[in-house]
């Protein structure tokens, strides 16, 4: 880099920090600015859906780096900020409290935003959405005073939310326009088990039912939910969880490359050198998928950061920490995994299945306690675990390696998953 | 409040009073404890906020559950078969007033 150097970094979520926290491990001695929308300081998202919403006092957000991190790592830290545009030729970008920042290296950590819904009365109060600190302290403030909830949306955040107001006692519906839930993520098997597993819960589970339209009473405060077949469902209150979109109109008006996410390379690298995206707004090449992919994990975020810090620095395609064994490209290529946890049922998934993808299944989701073990071609590609920590590190540890096994070993109760994953690969 | 002590392997100590009903982890990472990370929230998904429990205060501990122990076993610190711990699992206040740590050198 061309001194004085300055790495604005757009975005203090996961990726964001990591970035910043990875840069000054590696040495990286130039200054740091960070900048977030948002005026908290920084915290963890993944708990807000979960241990956040129980009933009791009100809950600490956990923070992503202690208040310290910011003056020890010399990081000129920004809160409640907005950019407004990136000037690409002067290399500066311009912020909504009239300063203008020049950069030498730019990093896109901008994350996703929930999408909203367009129905009639999608704008009534009691309608709400989950994805920051206020989001889930204006959730948390309400869930003690309602009796009904409806959720919109089958995915993570709608059946977390809806496992943690049942454990509150409420009356639970949700609704989802497709026929099974996680639809997107997961294989038929596993999501049919969650089908079951929320109703056993008491989870009203309305399947191929989308939204339609919401009730309201002469307040403008919601009072049902009305679904696609003309069903209504009395609500007090509404969560929206019908998935992101990545926030890439900062480098859309920029020009830079934009396809559901921002495109960049192995190196994280946008269609601009001295630009960088990472984590939920990030269109890479992905090994695991074979193709283009943005994915929207801790995981991903964190690796990525890793990553794109290594790549900065000069450190080579491929030689950061961020690499993975399959990164024979030299391109960024960890292994994905996610995880959301559901009442007592804990889904754990590491890699990406696809559809078609043969299914083998090992334990007993009678007992809430199996794995489901996906090939392609007789090659392991992802296994989702329901309550079977030990199947999800064996399979992280296994496809992390490029490694494999039969579907028969997979579906061999005898088989001894866990000491075949710790084998070192065969020497080539 | 309970006390946390974290003992690190160049001799300095954190020494945390926190509220009973506190994570290890959290208390570390609110107070900016070096060494522990708690990428993952304090899901038992990560193994970044690992600990070595001394000896002491292994009888007041809860057992090791399922998720951890295999957590347990991906460490970037070599694992101690009797003293390693996740911080995120192990919380202070009802029985354990008080709790001395070492904090491995390396958590990524």
């Amino acid at each position: 880099m061309s001194t004085p150097e300055n790495v604005v970094v757009v975005g203090n979520g996961q990726a964001g920090i990591q970035l910043v926290d990875s840069l000054r491990k590696e040495g990286y001695t130039g200054a740091i600015t960070l900048l977030g929308e948002e005026r908290h300081h920084p915290y963890q998202r993944p708990p807000l859906s979960k241990d956040y919403l129980a009933a009791g006092k009100d809950p600490v957000p956990l923070p992503l780096r202690p208040e310290k991190f910011f003056t020890t790592n010399d990081v000129d830290a920004r809160l409640g900020v907005r950019v407004t545009s990136i000037d690409r030729t002067a290399r500066t970008v311009a912020l909504d409290d009239g300063t203008t920042l020049a950069y030498t290296k730019l990093v896109l950590a901008t994350g996703a935003a929930n999408r909203e819904l367009t129905v009639p009365g999608a704008a009534l109060s009691g309608i709400h959405g989950l994805r920051t600190l206020t989001d889930a302290q204006a959730l948390h403030a309400r869930l003690d005073a309602v009796r009904s909830v409806v959720v919109i949306g089958a995915g993570f955040i709608g059946l977390e939310f809806a496992a943690a107001a049942r454990a509150r006692g409420l009356d639970v519906t949700v609704l989802e326009y497709a026929d099974r839930p996680m639809g997107r993520a997961l294989t038929p098997v596993t999501s049919g088990f969650f089908a079951d597993a929320h109703q056993r819960l008491g989870v009203t589970l309305r399947l191929g039912e989308g939204i339609a339209s919401f009730d309201s009473n002469d307040d403008g405060h919601v009072t049902a939910a009305v679904s696609t077949t003309g069903e209504r469902y009395p609500a007090d209150l509404v969560l929206v969880g019908v998935g992101v979109t990545p926030r890439t109109e900062l480098a859309q008006a920029a020009g830079l490359e934009v396809d559901n996410g921002i495109v960049v390379d192995g190196s994280l690298r946008t269609s601009d050198p001295d630009i960088y995206a990472l984590g939920d707004c990030a269109s890479f090449p992905n090994a695991h998928a074979g193709a283009r992919t943005r994915l929207e994990s801790v995981q991903n975020a964190t690796d990525q950061a890793r990553h794109a810090a290594a790549a900065m620095l000069g450190a080579g395609p491929g030689a950061g920490p961020g690499s993975g064994p399959r990164g024979e490209t030299g391109g960024y290529a960890d292994l994905p995994w996610f995880w959301s946890n559901q009442g007592h049922l804990r889904l754990q998934i590491a890699g990406l299945s696809a559809p078609g993808d043969q299914t083998v299944l090992r334990g007993n989701p009678a007992e809430e306690k199996f794995s489901v073990f996906c090939f392609r071609n007789n090659t392991l590609t992802a296994v989702e675990s329901v309550n079977q920590p030990a199947d999800h590190m064996a399979a992280r540890r296994l496809l992390s390696a490029g490694r494999t096994l039969t579907p028969e070993q997979a579906a061999d109760p005898d088989f001894d998953l866990k000491a075949y994953s710790k084998q070192q690969p065969a020497a080539v | 409040m309970a006390k946390i002590s974290f003992h690190h392997s160049d001799g300095n100590v954190d020494v945390l009073d926190v509220d009973p009903g506190t994570s290890l982890m959290r208390a570390a990472v609110t107070n900016g404890v070096d060494g522990i990370v708690g990428e993952c929230g304090g899901q038992a998904m990560c193994a970044t906020c690992h600990v070595y429990v001394r000896p002491e205060y292994l009888d007041a501990l809860p057992e090791i559950g399922e998720d951890e122990e295999e957590m347990l076993e991906c460490t970037a610190g070599p694992r101690d078969e009797t003293r390693s711990r996740l911080g995120c699992q192990i919380t202070v206040g009802d029985g354990l007033e008080q709790i001395e740590v070492d904090v491995p050198d390396d958590q990524i």
